[in-house]
């Protein structure tokens, strides 16, 4: 092999490692205001592909917050935030939707006057109806109780279907990327299980990289690869789920006393 | 009774006119809350823009054809309106969205004021007349002295009604727009969220109304055989009572309430006071707004916006 060659094959191979090191999303000092209060303070964090990461805090922390911003909706006014290898600090939401990064959000936000299969289709929307059919398909599998109500109205839903619906509506755009914030709300233990197991499913199986946004601490630490704490809009605390879930702090201020 | 029919027939002709204006009323008001009350003379411009290619396509070219002339002069109304609607949403709404909710309202009474004093000044202030093109009419029942019958003008109108509020139906509940603009008008940010344009849908719904309501203002034009410049308010406000009183935000409603209101007033002409025809129209309006705020089709939850 001449030496030219072995050159492409280094670059190459650096390029490789580059890739492989350059996280999915990555969030380098983001502070978003409402009006002049500053809700997010600087904010540094990254999720890598394929991992499962959690952002735990207390109630008004700033963690809807972020993942709104993530969405440009408040934007970012500071820092920079960048997905798959490409700057979305500035752009529209809509076409942030389009990168195959889905959110359910903050209370879920269904389409109540809609039915479930439209509420699906809204999902699928940045398809334009490719493989709609083959989609419902899998969602229907993983929550086979929104089978059964295709064509009820999504607002006569239990808490717990409709955030069902909430999650199976981000995966009909086939999601590299999933962000859920707070699944656990107002939901039953049962529920809440379920609904994580077939989180921790998606991640293993398909491979589905997934950041998480929590009250629910240890639920949340248990299922997730590694975890940040958020404390009045700045990042306190990470390492991975299972460091969190024994340090000291993290016990006594989200999960001494804590529901779980 | 050949009296009443005969009114009942006039009634719905003018009834499926409002209906198409309200029809423009309720898809603004429904995703983005607001009352388009520029919409009424967006309609009434409509009718001139008819106006004008009615007298170039017959007196320049001579052309006779009078279904030709009548399709040729729609297409082009609703494209130049839809233009306008267009342009009224980007200049002078858009940029007060996120604003105090009355800046829109305001912002639409002035374009309002803009559009009626803008043809006033470019046409005058007269009426302007076309000439009379279709005059034929089926005579559905005669007796003695007296005939009732159904103008090909009133076919018309009723028939072309019912087709654009089946095609909007279908538009609106079945396709992958109709299904995005219902999701802005649930929930914008949601709608965002998956991936919908949620300006340009806005956009569209505007370019939409204004479509019908150059549909209205043609057939308006063909109907009355004259139009002026002040003939937008009126109708306009009668047209939003009707989308009121039928449900705002329900594209049927929209349609039943105007016939309502064209059978009210054209009875209370027929059997009362013509000039109390618009008294009786809007007393209706206080009435829905007292019992049934929500209207005959209307969602009982108002939690709009």
């Amino acid at each position: 092999m001449s030496v030219a060659g072995i050159n492409v094959l280094v670059e190459e191979t650096r390029a490789a490692q580059a890739r492989a090191a350059t996280p999915l999303l990555s969030i380098r000092g983001v502070s978003t205001y409402y009006g002049n209060i500053r809700a997010l303070k600087g904010v540094d964090l990254d999720v890598n592909e394929g991992e499962i990461v959690a952002l735990i805090g207390a109630n008004g922390a700033g963690k809807s917050t972020l993942m709104m911003t993530i969405f440009g909706d408040p934007r970012a006014r500071e820092g920079t935030i960048n997905y798959a290898g490409r700057d979305i600090t500035r752009l529209p939401t809509h076409e942030i939707a389009r990168l195959n990064l889905a959110q359910s959000p903050e209370g879920r936000r269904i389409f109540s006057r809609m039915s479930v299969r439209e509420n699906l289709q809204m999902g699928a929307a940045v398809n334009g109806g490719r493989h709609f059919a083959e989609d419902l398909e899998r969602v229907c599998t993983l929550f086979p109780r929104l089978k059964e109500r295709l064509d009820q109205r999504g607002g006569t839903m239990s808490g717990g279907e409709q955030q069902m619906l909430a999650i199976a509506r981000a995966l009909m755009s086939r999601p590299r990327l999933l962000l859920l914030d707070e699944p656990s709300l107002g939901l039953a233990p049962l529920i809440v299980k379920q609904i994580f197991s077939t989180v921790k499913e998606l991640n293993q199986r398909d491979g589905l990289t997934v950041f998480i946004v929590e009250q629910n601490a240890y639920h949340a630490l248990k299922l997730a690869h590694r975890g940040y704490v958020m404390v009045t809009g700045s990042i306190t605390m990470s390492g991975t789920g299972q460091a969190l879930l024994d340090d000291p702090q993290v016990k006594a201020a989200y999960l001494e006393g804590g529901n779980h | 009774m050949e009296f009443f029919a005969q009114q009942f027939i006039n009634g719905l002709t003018l009834g499926s006119i409002y209906g198409l204006i309200a029809i423009g009323y309720t898809m603004v008001f429904g995703i983005i809350g607001m009352v388009n009350f520029a919409h009424g003379d967006v309609f009434m411009l409509s009718a001139f823009i008819a106006l004008i290619f009615f007298l170039i396509l017959t007196t320049w070219l001579g052309m006779t054809s009078v279904a030709l002339v009548f399709l040729i002069v729609l297409v082009l109304a609703m494209v130049l309106t839809s233009l306008w609607g267009w342009a009224v949403e980007r200049v002078a709404y858009r940029p007060l969205r996120g604003s105090f909710r009355l800046a829109p309202l305001i912002s639409a009474i002035g374009v309002s004021i803009f559009l009626s004093n803008f043809v006033q000044v470019v046409q005058g202030a007269r009426n302007k007349p076309v000439p009379p093109l279709v005059n034929d009419a089926f005579v559905l029942y005669r007796h003695e002295d007296y005939v009732v019958t159904l103008s090909y003008k009133q076919a018309i109108i009723m028939a072309t009604t019912a087709l654009l509020l089946a095609g909007f139906w279908y538009l609106v509940q079945k396709t992958s727009f109709g299904r995005a603009q219902r999701a802005c008008e649930q929930d914008r940010r949601m709608a965002a969220l998956l991936g919908i344009n949620v300006d340009r849908t806005i956009s569209l719904t505007f370019v939409l109304g204004a479509a019908l309501a150059a549909v209205a203002g043609t057939l308006y034009l063909l109907y009355y055989g004259v139009v002026s410049f002040s003939d937008g308010f009126v109708p306009g406000v009668k047209a939003f009572t009707a989308a009121v009183l039928g449900g705002i935000g329900s594209l049927p409603g929209a349609v039943i309430g105007g016939l309502i209101i064209g059978l009210i007033e054209t009875f209370w002409s027929a059997y009362f006071s013509i000039e109390y025809k618009d008294v009786a129209a809007f007393l209706i309006l206080i009435v829905v707004l007292i019992f049934k705020p929500s209207g005959i089709l209307g969602r009982p939850d108002v939690e709009k916006v």
